[in-house]
């Protein structure tokens, strides 16, 4: 049975003896091997760049729902008529530095096409917010059953570090309710009363704010944050907040 | 140990007040009477804008809310602290050499909180609030719940303690001495923590602000103590004991020490802030260094604050008091717009600096309203103050021969 080979006698047949139907069969083989593995990174690069854009920002959805805005940023014109429509909804005061929402402007003169783009930006309703840890007396805090950061304006004592504490901006000193006011996803105002979006994302003809449940294989938000083939981002990861805010385009 | 003396009756104290404050000098009524006016000018002021409105009357708005009352007032309880611990070195930790300064400076400890509570009164929009809910709603998780209830705690420690000094009541001195400096440690590391903690705002992030705040305090205490007690001896007309002149004499040598202290973690935090360009410190580096707050920075900072009476301490050897008065009064300065700039540095750059955006490209800047300023000078005219009156209701602040 143990015949052994002598391998150092073996004579080179060469290549031109190998039947076509085997060298196809044998290129086939490397190729599949090599398209496994350049395939297998790439798939794993974009895995990780999909994970890293979708389920870790906000990490989980423990909510139901799970309230989540997605902003379509390259359909945004800056009509400002999501900033009108929260100020009549919410009863913003209408001073410099008083807003729930608004949108920022970016330009880039050297970029190839369109140069300018504008961003929305409003309360991220955080998974691990910031204000709600820093306030002394509970006056912000993430409501338990819809995750929404809310407002207890009675128990806000004005000391502004929850403004401090926000990497978004979201917080200003409302003199008219005597109290820190924030974007709630208009849960007093809309949600709470049975309407199914915030008056901002209600309000824009170009369908930049898309606002759903994150908890909803079916929903719109769900889908966009869980593809691969656009890129979906939050602003300032680095603050490590989990934000419920994302952020697509083209 | 202290000797024994019969308990003067009510009458004698009364009389003896009295009469300290009847021969009292024109000059001494005259400073009385300049710090009661800016401390009713400032209270006025403050009233004014807690029912108006702050937003009529401030600077700070929604991308700075903190401004220089808020600076204010860790200027003021970071005193407190470093008056608290610097003394405790004698009078509760044993060390001869720093008895002398001991009721001063829990006096001075205990006035110096009060002009922080006082200006952060008409800092925080609805202070009443406060009141009721930092008790019936706590949040264990906020550095500035801890630290206001903690402060607290702190004050009624440094009452306490006060009244057994002055009661020559040294071991529950001691007891209520060693229980304040803890009470304060935790809750300045815990104002340094209100900074420090705040994920969103790396020129502030880190465990730096805890450490450093404890450490500035220490520093800044040696420059009160040194201030007020010279100023103490003059106006008194007193002349200094021997045991005084060697207890301001260790207390500007660990003074010498702790600015050198100081010198080295501010050096650090500089090249902490521009070693790889961190994002979101980097800018306000530069700006602190080179830029458009550069020199408040070096000027107020580093030369009024630290290198100046670093050298005119030296020179002094710990003797020379003129020199010593100069050197903490600049020191003082120093120090006030230290925090300035530590709270105002941290809120420069927008939070939205690096997403390129128009509206928040440029540093952010602040600078105080008159009415700021004046309820500002409130707090170091309240000081001002209660020292004048302390130094002639408990006469000097007298330390018992041992």
């Amino acid at each position: 049975m143990n015949k052994n080979i002598d391998l150092n006698n073996l004579q080179n047949e060469g290549v031109e003896n190998v039947p076509m139907q085997e060298r196809r069969d044998f290129l086939k083989m490397g190729l599949a091997i090599t398209g496994i593995f350049a395939g297998g990174s790439l798939f794993s690069a974009v895995s990780t760049f999909n994970s890293a854009h979708a389920s870790d920002f906000a990490k989980k959805y423990p909510y139901k729902p799970h309230y989540s805005m997605v902003m379509q940023q390259h359909r945004c014109i800056d009509c400002e008529r999501c900033m009108d429509a929260c100020v009549a909804t919410n009863h913003v005061p209408k001073v410099h530095g008083a807003y729930r929402t608004t949108i920022l402007e970016k330009e880039t003169p050297d970029a190839v096409g369109g140069k300018r783009e504008f961003i929305p930006i409003l309360c991220n309703q955080c998974n691990l917010p910031q204000c709600t840890r820093v306030c002394p007396t509970k006056a912000t805090y993430k409501d338990k059953t819809t995750g929404i950061v809310l407002m207890d304006i009675k128990k806000c004592i004005g000391c502004l570090t929850c403004q401090e504490g926000c990497p978004y901006n979201a917080r200003y000193f409302n003199e008219e309710k005597k109290a820190v006011d924030k974007c709630n996803f208009c849960w007093d105002t809309r949600l709470s009363k049975g309407e199914k979006d915030t008056a901002c994302a209600h309000a824009c003809p170009a369908d930049v704010r898309i606002f759903g449940d994150l908890s909803n294989q079916e929903d719109r938000v769900f889908k966009i944050v869980h593809q691969i083939e656009k890129a979906v981002w939050v602003l300032r990861p680095e603050a490590g907040t989990r934000p419920n805010v994302f952020y697509t385009k083209g | 140990m202290a000797h024994h003396h019969t308990t003067p009756s009510l009458n004698e104290l009364v009389t003896g007040v009295a009469n300290r404050l009847k021969t009292a000098g024109t000059g001494f009524y005259l400073m009385v009477f300049i710090a009661a006016a800016v401390v009713l000018a400032s209270a006025g002021t403050g009233l004014m804008a807690m029912i108006k409105g702050h937003e009529a009357y401030y600077n700070v708005y929604r991308e700075v809310p903190w401004g220089v009352l808020i600076a204010t007032y860790v200027f003021f309880v970071v005193s407190s602290t470093g008056l608290c611990l610097i003394s405790s070195i004698g009078h509760v930790f044993g060390v001869q050499d720093f008895m002398p300064i001991a009721k001063r400076s829990v006096f001075l400890s205990i006035a110096t909180i009060l002009s922080g509570f006082f200006v952060i009164a008409f800092e925080i929009k609805l202070p009443w609030r406060m009141a009721i809910w930092n008790v019936i709603s706590p949040n264990l998780t906020s550095n500035i719940w801890w630290m206001g209830t903690l402060y607290g705690i702190y004050l009624a420690f440094m009452f306490a303690e006060y009244i057994f000094l002055l009661m020559n009541k040294h071991r529950p001195a001691v007891i209520c001495g060693f229980s304040g400096s803890v009470a304060g440690i935790a809750a300045h590391s815990n104002l340094g923590a209100v900074f420090g903690l705040l994920m969103g705002r790396p020129y502030w992030q880190g465990p730096y602000m805890p450490i450093y705040f404890i450490a500035s305090a220490m520093m800044t205490g040696c420059a009160v103590i040194l201030f007020f007690h010279i100023l103490g001896y003059k106006i008194n007309k007193q002349e200094m004991s021997p045991e005084m002149q060697r207890a301001l004499e260790v207390t500007t040598k660990i003074g010498i020490l702790l600015i050198t202290v100081i010198l080295f973690f501010t050096t650090w935090k500089l090249i902490a802030g521009a070693a790889g360009q961190p994002a979101g410190a980097y800018p306000v580096v530069q700006s602190e260094v080179f830029g458009h707050h550069a020199f408040v920075f070096w000027f107020f900072e580093i030369l009024l604050g630290m290198v100046g009476p670093l050298i005119l301490f030296i020179l002094s050897k710990g003797r020379n008091l003129k020199l010593m008065l100069i050197a903490s009064l600049s020191m003082v300065i120093g120090i006030f717009v230290m925090r300035f700039n530590l709270v105002y540095l941290g809120q420069s750059l927008p939070v939205y600096y690096d997403l390129g955006v128009n509206e928040f490209k440029e540093m952010l800047h602040y600078a105080p309203s008159v009415y700021e300023w004046i309820i500002t000078a409130g707090g170091f005219g309240l000081t001002a103050l209660l020292f004048l009156i302390g130094e002639k209701v408990f006469d000097g602040h007298k330390v018992e021969d041992h």
